[in-house]
């Protein structure tokens, strides 16, 4: 029987284990916040010859590194195993084969180590990213999770309680990024790709449409905004007119940052948060964090936002979450499964 | 010489622990569980029934591929954080060799298959040697015509075994020339207790390996490597990437 506690001294160091999509990651973090590792061993090139993450070459080069990845993270964090009172691991959402590595190996390396094991929601280790490099950090906060698989906008009531505001009905952030960035010959990765060409661009070149979603205040949808760069580059193509591919870069960016930016700050003004978080590997996307500074200075709410090392998938912000779940007497049994399509607050 | 045994690689989660020789324990099932699910609890369930502790186990043994991805993934993601943690080694057993174990004794070509799709067969074929198997022909994955002509061939009477002889049983009765028989539900299907069986032979050969080292062995490159080959635009690759359409 498996008991939560303090650790030794009142220090609980989790290993934090990520897989859910193509970065194999781990880290060590003290007590939810003090990141003492931090080792991610990404994939994007060999994905990047096939335009995307393709899952069956993501779940084969995750098991070949996952033991050197934490082996590499415990060294780096300068603790031996010895040290570790618990185990975080993502058990969804993502692509179900990677996921299945790190949650298979997670059981297996807690339950040799008779260490308590805890499975983790993506979403929520992306939120809680920013706890790391913000000690003063508490709940209650808003937070939008923008990255390649997700895009949420959530009430952040407590550790471990949310409330979903918002999400894509279709595509998510980055999805459209990486989508768009292919049609305009940018290639693989598109956030960063775009983001760089967006800076040569000028924003106001092309006036993509605004989505809203009728009757849902704060959903997004992206995949008519995809389409409309789509049909404009098509258009161009047939009457054989020019387009400077940084002026799409950058007018595409600027609708998928207003209408994000547009929800927030409504949902802002409407439930009266006075801090807010941005969070998921978008995050990083410059005119998305400017955007969004000058909007939260503008209403005098405080902003956070993790480097880019923590928006990107990592190990820390699982370790994070699992803390959070760990000190609430949160533990997963042996027969943790991988769930492709976890919801955030879902209990399994 | 202590040995915890585990296969995956298809329908069947099986997980044996092995103590000089004898098969102190040994779980197997084959239900709609997927092997996430049951794995764990069966290991944990296995050693408490052996009389022994993980820690005392001296190797963890897997069987290595081929097989379902996933279940090879599955399995080998299990071995590696359970020798990880106890500071041990893998020893990987090729998965068609272990299921040729099943048959150890048996007087003639043993020749297991695993359904690969497509009309193939993950297969070999084996025979009873004095210290364990010879191998006739390596595991490989070839189409059925292609292995009952080396079967045919060869000429000597013969047991078909693995999910494949039940799947391909017709068409084995109809083209098989040979004098042939079909394993027993017994002896049929993926059982930790051959792994052990090899894993102990593989140990006295020094090919036990670092948990970090360990990888599936899949026989079978990735759709998306196989068609990226033969792809010829930017395009067609970006279109094998999950969930993309591409702009034509």
């Amino acid at each position: 029987m498996i008991t939560t506690g303090q650790g030794k001294n009142g220090i609980i160091n989790i290993l934090g284990i990520e897989s859910s999509c193509d970065e194999t990651a781990a880290s060590v973090v003290r007590n939810g916040r003090e990141m003492l590792s931090n080792v991610i061993a990404s994939q994007i090139d060999t994905h990047t010859l096939y335009g995307g993450v393709v899952p069956e070459i993501a779940s084969r080069k995750h098991i070949e590194v996952i033991v050197q990845v934490v082996r590499e993270a415990l060294k780096e964090a300068d603790v031996s195993i010895k040290d570790i009172d618990a185990i975080g691991v993502t058990m969804g959402p993502g692509l179900v084969g990677p996921l299945l590595v790190g949650v298979s190996y997670a059981k297996a390396y807690a339950y040799g180590l008779g260490l308590p094991l805890i499975g983790v929601n993506h979403i929520e280790g992306h939120i809680c990213a920013n706890y790391i490099e913000n000690k003063e950090l508490e709940p209650p906060f808003m937070c939008l999770i923008v990255s390649g698989g997700h895009t949420h906008l959530v009430n952040v009531k407590d550790y471990g309680e949310y409330e979903i505001l918002g999400r894509t009905m279709d595509d998510a952030a980055g999805e459209a990024f990486d989508k768009v960035a292919r049609a305009i010959g940018l290639g693989y990765p598109g956030g960063p790709k775009i983001d760089k060409a967006s800076k040569e661009g000028n924003p106001e070149a092309v006036m993509f449409p605004r989505s809203r979603i009728e009757g849902d205040e704060y959903d997004f949808s992206f995949s008519g905004l995809k389409s409309a760069v789509l049909n404009y580059l098509n258009s161009c193509d047939m009457k054989g007119e020019e387009y400077k591919r940084e002026d799409i870069a950058a007018s595409f960016q600027a609708a998928v940052v207003d209408v994000l930016l547009d929800n927030s700050m409504r949902a802002v003004e409407k439930y009266g948060v006075k801090t807010f978080a941005l969070a998921g590997g978008v995050a990083s996307n410059t005119a998305l964090r400017k955007a969004f500074e000058d909007a939260c200075r503008d209403r005098g709410i405080k902003l956070y936002r993790p480097s880019p090392v923590l928006c990107t998938d990592n190990g820390a912000m699982i370790a994070s979450a699992a803390y959070y779940a760990f000190s609430r007497g949160k533990v997963s049994s042996l027969d943790l499964n991988a769930k492709a399509n976890l919801r955030l607050g879902e209990t399994v | 010489m202590n040995i915890l045994a585990i296969d995956s690689s298809g329908l069947v989660a099986s997980t044996a622990v092995m103590s000089d020789n004898i098969i102190k324990a040994e779980a197997n099932t084959c239900n709609k569980l997927t092997h996430s699910e049951t794995l764990m609890p069966m290991i944990d369930t296995v050693i408490r029934s052996s009389g022994l502790e993980l820690g005392d186990m001296d190797h963890i043994a897997v069987a290595c591929g081929p097989g379902s991805f996933t279940g090879l993934r599955i399995g080998c993601a299990t071995a590696k954080g359970l020798a990880e943690a106890i500071g041990r080694t893998v020893i990987p057993v090729n998965t068609i060799d272990a299921l040729a174990m099943n048959m150890y004794g048996f007087s003639g070509n043993i020749v297991p298959m695993i359904d690969a799709r497509r009309n193939e067969a993950y297969t070999g074929i084996f025979r009873t040697a004095d210290t364990g198997l010879e191998t006739v022909k390596e595991q490989c994955a070839i189409p059925l015509a292609q292995l009952i002509d080396m079967v045919n061939e060869l000429g000597t009477r013969t047991v078909f075994l693995g999910d494949g002889a039940d799947s391909f049983r017709d068409q084995i009765d109809k083209t098989c020339t040979v004098e042939h028989i079909y394993a027993t539900p017994a002896q049929r299907l993926q059982r930790a207790a051959s792994v052990a069986c090899l894993a102990v032979i593989y140990a006295g050969e020094g090919r036990a390996v670092d948990p970090a080292l360990h990888a599936p062995i899949y026989l079978r490159s990735t759709q998306a490597e196989r068609e990226g080959a033969r792809a010829k635009t930017e395009a067609e690759k970006a279109a094998m990437a999950a969930g993309h359409v591409v702009r034509k």
